[in-house]
């Protein structure tokens, strides 16, 4: 049973344009019958339509048993009792009035339109208050509750002369916080905002990317969202099994080279974790009442490990679920979905290579900062990122911007091009409020903690000739 | 499958309810029912089904804020909620936080009750549900397609929904507009035992009357029969044939950049140098027309305007607006972009709010897809595009990848199967080299099918269509 809050608010130009604020309440019930699950859901919750709920999913898993190849089991997992979680956050977003996240919103676009390089500002935010309540026959009962905010503000510079225009937004990351974050707290916002106009004028000025190969100090804020695609999807192990054949795709990661799979470098360290403060995917326990967990996911650059739900645990004799269960609605299945797939920092002695020594090791890279396009095969082989701001490396230096620049690589050859991660001072928390899977689609947050990180030879593509006619 | 039963009241109830406890200066209610059935499907066997009842009631409030500029100043803020909400705790909330609303930029007179308002007269009909066993067919004949799959050493997967939902707009103008849109979409994977051949069929319905589950294997058996034979090509611009679900990929992102404030503002494809928009210019040497339209023959849709939201292109304020049908594209030029009232007002153009469906036509085109295949003398046909994301917004430069069937064609032949690749390519440029359509039929996007799978679209033949590296994905 569970209470969703979602707020959205959004201005244009300063301008109120998209306010949402909705309520989702629901009750959805998940049975094992007849070796076959059922899944009903609805929106009343007196115990009368419950029980209704029960019947339908019996009679559904009855009746699908007949398409059934394999009979459904699901791993085991201790009872828990009467439990309660609750993320960290100080300030409940939900309960912020909308005037006043319009003040905040306002506050920022101001800042920036009063810059002459800035003619547009979008600035949006979306909250999040999920209050879930879970119970099995097991005698697990479990009351949590989720706060999660993403702010984000987008300059817009326009040559009216040309039909052209450039765009950038702040690197802020979506996190498992309240209202504090817009304050400042996690998040330094002041000094991003006073950046992001001449930022933005650099970048209209800036070089158009000489297409080639590079090397690239890939910076957290963009690092994050290529570990989303090409580690934290391609270890699902449902994926790897061909349970998503249909939709989200499979992967090169298969299940046979489990503990043998050279994925990337031997300083490529990932970690699936549940617990992570502020994390998106953190959680007491999951959506199948497991405990929430942290585990290796590639150690030394081998694949060691798949993300898992109850039924993927036990089809494959893996014993217990590591916890990644989730649904974003009551009136969803639970299937597994991502925790947070974090790359380690260098570990010690001493604080590991600072953002600026990656740097200073290269002669001819860029420097690539915030994510934006982003899109990888279903096999989770070849992938295309872009970015918000990409700097020139020249002889271990920055040497100012450069733009149209798109990164195209394989999976593991660019994994295995990872020379060094930076130290635990780079380390930053990124993520998304928006995962998509399954069918009928569900969405879900997620983080990806990572350092800064040194990749070599990759191939930059120039965006702009890519397009051209 | 027998839908989820509800004991809710009736939501003409709810909408008179909310219209009756609002102390605001103008009132929208919204009540969205919907009923859907599903089955989910991979290696052979079901994984999950389920059947769903829901019900969202949004509540915009309009609070007048005194004398604007150039019309109505008028606030608006909005609730929603599902299941058995308390209505008048919604409207409290919405009438708060209008009171502390700004003027609202897409402030208009509400619409106001017309004759002949298309939606009217149903307005005390019940919710449509999903037929009971509508899903009923497509379960029977999966339990003998994996059969046949186990046989033959192949791996189905793949997913059928069905569901409709019934939309009731009431206004405190008095307007009171009732309407129901079905969906339905049916895919099916099939793939190789050894994963190398993989294949994807996929079609929409409204009442799943026509899908049959041995029609989607023998479009699968034909493609697999195709890819026994293997070919690796490099990366490169190739011709390619589109095949109607294909083109639908990429119809459907660009319907999306059809924004005519963000074209004014010089931020979108369709912005001209020197400003204002590219409207009335020539995008393609065929006379191709893009349109929405809601009566379209078999991909009916929302005939008025329903939004709980406003945004770029929609307004709280249009609500219960009629739709029209709208040529975005009309022999071969840009005709119209979308806006809002307010915005059309402010440009001195017409209102045109997206629709909900979407059909790329070159009238007189008759060509079927294979009559194109005998027609190419070397190319490659492709099946479906996946994960289509924008590159540079300033073209509409998307990239994606083919997915589950690329296929070399030669001397009017299907030769073999080829290895995936990612495409750059914009949907503009695609329009602009386009060298032959054939007749437009219903498609079903593999990327966007989801929220929007009332399409229509021709197969095309593109030259130089740029595959920018290969995929090794199978």
């Amino acid at each position: 049973m569970e209470r969703i809050r979602s707020q959205f608010v959004a201005l244009r130009d300063g301008q109120v344009e998209t306010t949402v604020d909705d309520t989702e309440v629901g009750v959805g019930l998940h049975v094992v019958r007849a070796g076959s699950f059922g899944f009903a859901a609805t929106v009343e919750l007196d115990p009368d339509a419950a029980a209704r709920l029960a019947d339908d999913a019996a009679a559904l898993a009855e009746r699908s048993s007949a398409a059934l190849g394999t009979p459904v089991e699901v791993a085991e997992e201790p009872a828990h009792g009467e439990v309660e979680w609750t993320s960290a956050y100080e300030v409940d977003p939900t309960a912020v009035s909308l005037a006043d996240k319009v003040g905040v919103l306002e506050d920022w676009s101001r800042r920036l339109m009063a810059s002459g390089s800035v003619d547009h500002v979008s600035a949006r935010v979306l909250c999040v208050v999920e209050d879930k309540h879970y119970a099995d026959l097991s005698g697990t009962v479990t009351t949590q509750r989720r706060v999660r905010i993403y702010p984000l503000v987008e300059a817009v510079a326009v040559d009216e002369a040309s039909g052209s225009f450039e765009s950038m937004r702040t690197l802020a990351p979506p996190v498992g916080r309240g209202w504090e974050y817009t304050a400042g707290r996690g998040w330094d916002w002041d000094a991003e905002l006073d950046a992001v106009p001449t930022l933005l004028a650099e970048k209209v000025a800036a070089p158009s990317v000489e297409a080639g190969r590079y090397d690239l100090v890939i910076d957290p804020s963009n690092l994050w969202l290529t570990i989303h695609e090409s580690v934290g999807h391609a270890t699902e192990l449902d994926r790897a099994l061909g349970y998503e054949a249909a939709y989200a795709g499979t992967s090169f990661a298969t299940f046979d080279q489990l503990g043998t799979l050279r994925y990337g470098s031997p300083v490529m360290h990932v970690v699936g974790d549940r617990t992570t403060p502020h994390g998106l995917a953190s959680v007491g326990y999951d959506d199948e009442g497991v405990e929430a967990q942290s585990f290796d996911i590639v150690r030394e650059g081998v694949l060691v490990g798949y993300q898992l739900d109850r039924r993927m645990a036990a089809e494959n004799g893996l014993g217990r679920s590591n916890g990644c269960a989730f649904a974003d609605s009551p009136l969803h299945v639970p299937m597994q979905r991502m925790a947070n797939v974090s790359l380690q920092p260098a570990l010690g002695p001493g604080p590991g290579p600072s953002t600026e020594e990656l740097i200073s090791g290269v002669d001819r890279g860029i420097y690539v900062v915030g994510d934006k396009s982003w899109s990888i095969d279903m096999q989770r082989y070849n992938f295309q990122f872009t970015g918000q701001r990409f700097f020139r490396i020249d002889h271990g230096r920055l040497a100012g911007q450069c733009k149209d620049v798109a990164y195209q690589a394989q999976t593991t050859e660019f994994w295995g091009s990872l020379e060094a991660v930076g130290g635990p001072g780079t380390y930053v928390l990124g993520g998304a409020f928006n995962c998509g899977k399954g069918q009928p689609g569900q969405v879900a947050p997620v983080s990806h903690g990572c350092p800064s990180a040194l990749f070599r030879d990759i191939n930059v593509l120039n965006a702009r000739a890519e397009g051209a006619r | 499958m027998s839908p989820v039963t509800t004991r809710l009241a009736p939501p003409q109830e709810v909408v008179e309810r909310a219209l009756a406890v609002s102390r605001a200066e103008g009132c929208v209610v919204i009540v969205e029912e919907l009923s859907e059935a599903e089955v989910r499907f991979a290696n052979n066997t079901t994984t999950t089904n389920g059947v769903r009842r829901n019900r969202r009631v949004a509540v915009v409030s309009f609070r007048a804020t005194g004398a604007g500029p150039g019309g109505p100043a008028m606030a608006s803020a909005s609730a929603s909620g599902s299941g058995a909400v308390d209505v008048e705790e919604l409207v409290r909330a919405s009438e708060v936080e209008a009171s502390g609303a700004e003027r609202a930029d897409d402030a208009m007179d509400l619409v106001e009750p017309a004759p002949g308002t298309p939606g009217h007269e149903s307005f005390d009909q019940p919710p449509v549900l999903s037929s009971p066993g509508v899903l009923d067919g497509v379960v029977a004949g999966l339990g003998d397609a994996f059969a046949r799959a186990r046989t033959a050493g192949n791996q189905l997967a793949g997913f059928a929904t069905h569901g409709v939902e019934t939309t009731y707009l009431g206004m405190s103008t008095g307007l009171r507009l009732r309407h129901a849109q079905p969906a339905g979409t049916m895919e099916l994977v099939a793939r190789s035992a050894d994963g190398a051949r993989s294949v994807w069929a996929g079609a929409a319905s409204s009442t799943f009357a026509d899908i049959e589950v041995r029609d989607f294997e023998e479009r699968l058996d034909r493609r697999l029969g195709w890819a026994r034979r293997r070919i690796e090509l490099p990366a490169g611009r190739y011709e390619v044939l589109l095949p109607p679900d294909a083109t639908a990929d990429l119809m459907v992102a660009l319907s999306q950049a059809l924004s005519g404030r963000d074209a004014e503002e010089g931020r979108s494809p369709f912005s001209a140098p020197g400003g204002g928009t590219k409207v009335g210019a020539p995008l393609c040497p065929l006379a191709f027309e893009l349109r929405g339209d809601p009566a379209e023959p078999g991909l009916e849709s929302s005939p008025f305007l329903v939004t709980a939201a406003s945004g770029t292109n929609v307004s709280v304020f249009d609500n219960g607006l009629p739709i029209g049908r709208s040529g975005w594209i009309e022999q071969g030029r840009l005709a119209r972009l979308q806006y809002h009232r307010a915005a059309a007002a402010r440009s001195g153009t017409q209102p045109a709010p997206p629709v909900g469906n979407l059909t790329l036509a070159l009238p007189g085109a008759t060509a079927s897809l294979d009559d194109m295949i005998a027609t190419t003398e070397r190319g490659l046909l492709l099946t479906c595009l996946w994960y289509i994301r924008e590159v540079d917004p300033v073209t509409l430069l998307l990239t994606g990848l083919t997915r589950d069937g690329v296929y070399l064609v030669e001397h009017g032949e299907v030769v073999g199967a080829v290895n995936n690749f990612r495409f750059n390519e914009s949907p503009i440029d695609v329009l602009a080299r386009a060298l032959e359509a054939g007749h437009s039929e219903r498609a079903l996007s593999r990327e966007w099918g989801e929220w929007m799978n009332r399409t229509a679209m021709p197969p095309l033949r593109v030259a130089d269509f740029n595959m920018s590296s290969v995929s090794p994905a199978t």
